[in-house]
């Protein structure tokens, strides 16, 4: 059974056999979407647009990783949208509170997104509530609390110097500092997830949590701790995205959720859990940025961009993000 | 002998659920300074009806364990529609009508087309048609607008013999109609198989497939008879991102709320009915005991929390800790 | 009864998964009013061949006829309509519905296009008394019953649909004898009434008593077919194994006891299910659970595993308190503790992952510092399992779902040997493996037990208890109720203490 091979498999050179198909197929996508866009603008070769699609993508990274984490271990993070949105608006807040706030405000807003994650992965890990479920009743509780925070209205604060230079700023000569960013949180999820007993706890689990608990791993913990990382991750995108727009805004986070699934999803993760590698999420996430960016580039309205969008994402998956037939 | 044992065992979700709101309503009637009036019935009837309509729908396709996080859109998108063509002469609003059930159940069937055939996990799938959903309803709605038939509007939100409230009856005859028959009939039967053991229900030779397909074609329905009834309220289509959310997430909680098995193959969709009466009814709470709006979306959020929580009590019952991992 | 016509015939029919063959040019003719036994060991093709007839999988070559007439099943349902049914092994009920709504649930009886509820009670009540399971109300649910009311629910849904052909795949395996008395009577019946009736059961004297006809299958052919009282258990048995079958056990232990147990356990109860269960094991000592399946021996072992809530009474290791409060506590070194679980499936295996990351799962402590895993030494672990219990493996990053039933029960045993366990718990490690595997097992719980290991070992198999065991423990409802040692660990002393009447049947 795990031998049959899909036709996509079978239509890959022979050197890139082992390699995920998935990863292959999104890797060449991304090249098409390039390809694409050259066709229509010549500046879509440029590296100034590159490395400003990089920064971009950044945003979705550091979301997608938690994201990656979550949906490895069979589990989903539906919660992102109001996380990410704390995650800025407390970042912000912080940085009302004279000096100390300002220096306060990241690990603040971070921390913020941690806790949220962590009542996300107490209620999935040992009450033992589907994520499903849990994450959309968090993802509900912080919009309450933002909206009672907030009043209802846009939160007149503004991000740090220190939010906007991380998010923004050029610590290596014309390479933007969220993109360094990613590249940490990027490195730490490759390594927590290859080098580590943490990382092998995470697949088992995703592949069968009854074998994993009776083979002595401590499931319940690590599922609560998955949940901590994606939460802070999220918020840590929402304090990048504060950084870059200079503040926090009510539904900030509502355009990352579906992205930050579709990315992980298409990066060949799969859906179930057990299976997948960072390596694809990173193609998962520079596919989706550049085709929301050529979405928009060629000046198609709100509508059609959600309408396309959806499509895309319905029809990649359907190309090989299928479950394997009962 | 102990047959009513074994029926209240069966309808045990959906009798807690009618008991809830009762005593919801109770201490809502109470405390209400119109007292329980038919006017306050009438109130409560069409606020709780459009979200029984979606509790519905998503009940169905909860059922065979799936899930629907499209509904709210496929609701937003038949309000657009509906300002368009359930307007004019009875024999155009009847046919705007027709038109606007259809487009509902048509997006039903593509959910369970890609579900069922393509063989896409439900969540991933229904983000992504729930994106294309929207981005149609904005396409019909840029800016809110249109109009309805009011005369039909009003009928149908009134009161009949100046006492019953019409969304009840609306709610009522729809039950009869779609529900009723369906969950008696093999089709019916073989929706809450698959959501019980769908290898099962399969090896027994029973039409899976054709069961699920239905259960989301007429959750499309059921979705976009909520959507003709928020535009028999507001008068107007609006695509409105937020609420389009916001009644998928409300429409979780009913079901919660209603005994209907987040794991599939046990509840009904009456006992949504109750879980959106009941949910409905526990926001207006907030109304009679004076309490800030501003608090209404955290209140919520907290009730749902709540609601998905209680199905964690049933953990302290388990001595074999290998029943956590289903 | 030559001159009758089969009712069923299969010609030449083969079935490949991927590139392993599963069933080779099978021939099998099934007479009406027959009743027919399959043989074979696990993986002999059998569950490909009862596959087929029920139309769950479809043949890749041969042909398969019905009353003379070529057909072919797209789906069980079809072959429920040409009159073949099949009790399965892995049971085939709903859970959530209604004993009632099971019965009937391929061909519900119809008003209107409505269910017809009373029409199905009344099928219903006739199909649970043909089957002999009057006590079973058809208003219950399903997943409220326990396992052997299920099987006969599963046999009263096969009976209700008025089969030609029925198949009972190991219908009779979570059945308690009463039941089983009911089922043979049923099955004979429907024998008398001239339905064909394909029996495959791994319980010799159940086919004993039952078969007209017997097949044996190995390695996914037929290798024999024969009337029944032909042939003798030991020639049957050299066909299905196809060798001969000697002196599969290795010499017990002979050394001098140790003077504190490795594991003891006083008053051990837990739900009902455990009663008062003592125990010791001591190192280097082999110990056998016996009894009826399904008397607590599954429960004693993951109470003692820490898996169970609430379980009341001591344990002590090495003559110490100990508090073992789940898996991860019962395997550190203080206890050093293995479980090896009863389904390698789902409890022991994550079939998708690599042979080397299975291995890894219970001892990922010792090959890693500070969360960190050690490559190297990994590496150097993995390879001397695989030796040491020689799995055959081309390639240990080859996911585990790709080697045979007895390899990946290998893997299993050997995820938990790397985190050098003092006290092994097995849970039926031998069910539905292939007797070269069952003997290097054997072998290798004697040889932990020589290295000082004391082993728990749960056993639905007789000869494995006489032939490995130093003691055997026969539990009966949850307790210990027999303890037999040396000689006395006989066929005869098993049995009888397994049905709680130990003493009278000595005598």
């Amino acid at each position: 059974m795990s031998n049959a091979s899909s036709p996509i498999e079978r239509l890959m050179p022979r050197f890139l056999s082992g390699v995920d198909p998935a990863v292959v197929l999104a890797f060449a996508c991304i090249i098409l979407l390039l390809l694409v866009g050259a066709l229509y603008s010549s500046s879509f070769l440029s590296p100034t647009y590159l490395l400003q699609q990089l920064k971009v993508a950044s945003f979705l990274g550091v979301i997608a990783t938690g994201m990656m984490l979550v949906i490895l271990l069979g589990q989903i993070d539906l919660s992102v949208p109001w996380v990410v949105t704390t995650g800025a608006m407390m970042a912000c807040a912080a940085a009302s509170f004279g000096p100390l706030g300002a220096a306060l405000a990241i690990p603040f807003g971070i921390l913020c997104g941690a806790a949220l994650g962590l009542a996300n992965g107490f209620a999935t890990a040992y009450l033992r509530i589907p994520s499903m479920i849990i994450t959309l009743a968090i993802n509900a509780v912080a919009q309450g609390l933002m909206v009672v925070y907030t009043g209802g209205f846009s939160p007149q604060d503004s991000a740090t110097p220190a939010m906007r230079y991380l998010a923004t700023g050029e610590l290596i000569p014309t390479v933007p500092n969220g993109v360094l960013m990613w590249l940490l949180v990027g490195a730490g999820a490759v390594y927590l997830l290859t080098r580590t007993t943490f990382g092998r706890s995470v697949y088992g689990i995703g592949n069968r949590e009854r074998a994993a608990y009776l083979s002595g791993i401590n499931t319940r913990r690590i599922v609560m701790l998955s949940f901590v990382i994606s939460g802070a991750l999220s918020a840590f995108g929402g304090v990048l995205l504060a950084g870059y727009a200079s503040k926090a805004a009510q539904s900030m986070g509502d355009a990352y959720l579906l992205p930050a699934i579709a990315a992980v999803v298409l990066g060949g993760t799969h859906v179930l859990g057990g299976r997948g590698s960072y390596f694809g999420t990173v193609a998962g996430v520079i596919l989706i940025t550049l085709l929301q960016s050529i979405l928009s580039v060629m000046q198609i309205e709100e509508a059609g961009r959600q309408l396309i969008f959806g499509l895309v994402i319905v029809a990649m998956l359907l190309l090989y993000g299928r479950q394997k037939p009962a | 002998m102990k047959e009513w044992r074994f029926w209240l065992t069966e309808n045990q979700g959906t009798l807690i659920a009618a008991a809830t709101f009762a005593v919801m309503f109770a201490i809502y009637a109470g405390n209400h300074p119109a007292g329980f009036t038919p006017n306050v019935v009438q109130t409560a009837a069409n606020k709780a009806t459009l979200l029984a309509f979606v509790a519905m729908a998503q009940a169905l396709v909860i059922i065979t364990s799936g899930i629907d996080l499209s509904v709210g859109m496929i609701l937003t998108l038949s309000n657009c529609l509906a300002s368009w063509i359930v307007v004019g002469t009875a024999g155009e609003t009847t046919l705007g009508i027709i038109g606007v059930l259809i487009a509902g159940a048509m997006c039903g069937a593509l959910n369970g087309l890609i579900v069922i055939f393509g063989r896409l996990q439900p969540i991933v799938t229904t983000i992504a048609t729930g994106a294309m959903f929207y981005g149609i309803a904005l396409f019909l709605r840029p800016f809110p607008g249109g109009s309805v038939n009011e005369t039909l509007a009003d009928f149908l939100t009134g009161k009949l013999f100046k006492l019953i409230p019409m969304s009840f009856v609306a709610l009522a005859v729809v039950i009869l109609v779609v529900w009723v028959p369906y969950s008696r009939s093999v089709l019916g039967r073989a929706a809450y198989a698959a959501g019980s053991s769908e290898q099962a229900a399969y090896m027994s030779g029973m039409p899976v497939k054709m069961a699920k397909f239905m259960a989301y074609v007429l959750s499309g329905l059921l979705a976009s008879v909520g959507g003709l009834y928020l535009t028999f309220f507001s008068y107007t289509g609006e695509a409105a991102y937020a609420s389009g959310n916001t009644y998928t997430l409300f429409s979780i909680a009913a079901v919660v709320l209603g005994g209907v098995s987040l794991m599939g193959g046990r509840g009904s969709a009456i006992g949504a009915v109750f879980g959106a009466l009941a949910f409905r009814t526990i926001g207006d709470l907030l109304f009679v005991f004076d309490f800030d709006p501003l608090w209404q979306p955290l209140f919520q959020g907290v009730v749902l929390l709540f609601a998905v929580s209680i199905s964690a009590f049933g953990l302290f019952r388990v001595r074999n800790k290998l029943d956590w991992f289903p | 009864m030559s001159e009758t016509k089969p009712l069923l015939t299969m010609r030449g029919v083969t079935k490949r998964y991927g590139g392993v063959l599963a069933l080779k040019d099978a021939d099998l003719d099934i007479m009406p009013g027959r009743i027919h036994a399959v043989l074979g060991e696990n993986g002999a093709g059998k569950s490909t061949l009862i596959k087929i007839m029920a139309g769950v999988v479809s043949p890749d070559e041969g042909q398969i006829s019905l009353d003379g007439e070529a057909v072919s099943f797209s789906s069980p349902a079809a072959a429920n309509a040409a009159g073949i049914v099949c009790v399965f092994q892995e049971l085939s009920l709903i859970p959530d519905l209604s004993v009632a709504d099971n019965i009937v649930i391929s061909k519900p009886p119809q008003l209107l296009g409505l269910i017809n509820r009373r029409k199905q009670r009344e099928i219903a009540e006739k199909a649970l008394a043909d089957a002999g399971a009057t006590d079973i109300h058809p208003s219950a649910l399903v997943k409220d019953l326990s396992l052997s009311r299920r099987q006969m629910v599963e046999i009263a849904k096969a009976l209700a649909r008025k089969p030609r052909v029925l198949i009972l795949d190991e219908a009779t395996s979570a059945l308690t004898s009463a039941d089983v008395e009911k089922v043979f009577s049923v099955i004979k019946r429907l024998r008398q009434e001239g339905v064909a009736i394909i029996y495959i059961s791994h319980r010799m004297h159940e086919i004993a008593e039952l078969a007209d006809d017997c097949t044996v299958f190995r390695n996914g052919r037929k290798i024999a077919t024969y009337k029944a009282g032909t042939k003798s258990d030991t020639e049957v048995v050299e066909l299905m194994i196809g060798r001969e079958y000697k002196n599969v056990f290795p010499p017990k232990f002979s050394g001098e006891r140790a003077s504190v147990p490795a594991l003891s356990c006083k008053g051990l109860s837990w739900a009902g299910r455990l009663r008062d269960v003592s125990l010791s094991v001591y190192p280097g000592e082999v110990i056998g659970l016996g009894g009826l399946d399904g008397q607590g021996q599954r429960e004693l072992l993951l109470a003692l595993f820490g898996v169970l809530r609430g379980a009341e009474g001591r344990i002590d290791i090495d003559g110490k308190p100990a508090t073992v409060g789940d898996p991860s506590r019962a395997k550190g070194d203080s206890i050093g503790m293995a479980l090896i679980p009863e389904d390698r499936k789902t409890e022991g295996l994550m079939l998708p992952m690599s042979i080397a990351e299975n291995l890894c799962f219970s001892s990922l402590g010792r090959i890693s510092s500070m969360g960190i895993i050690d490559k190297a030494e990994s590496e150097a672990k993995i390879a001397e399992m695989i030796e040491l219990l020689s799995i055959k493996a081309e390639n240990p990053a080859l996911p585990v779902s790709s080697l045979s039933g007895g390899n990946q029960q290998k893997v299993v045993i050997a995820k938990w040997l790397m985190n050098e366990p003092r006290i092994v718990l097995l849970n039926d490690p031998t069910r539905g493996i292939d007797v070269g595997t069952k003997q290097e097992i054997y072998a290798l719980l004697r040889k932990l037990a020589d290295k000082g290991v004391a082993i728990l070992f749960y056993s639905t198999d007789y000869d494995e208890l006489i032939g490995c065991c130093d003691r055997v423990l026969v539990m009966y409802d949850g307790a210990v109720v027999r303890e037999l040692a040396g000689d006395a660990i006989t066929e005869h002393a098993l049995v009888a203490s397994a049905l709680n009447i130990g003493e009278v049947a000595r005598a």
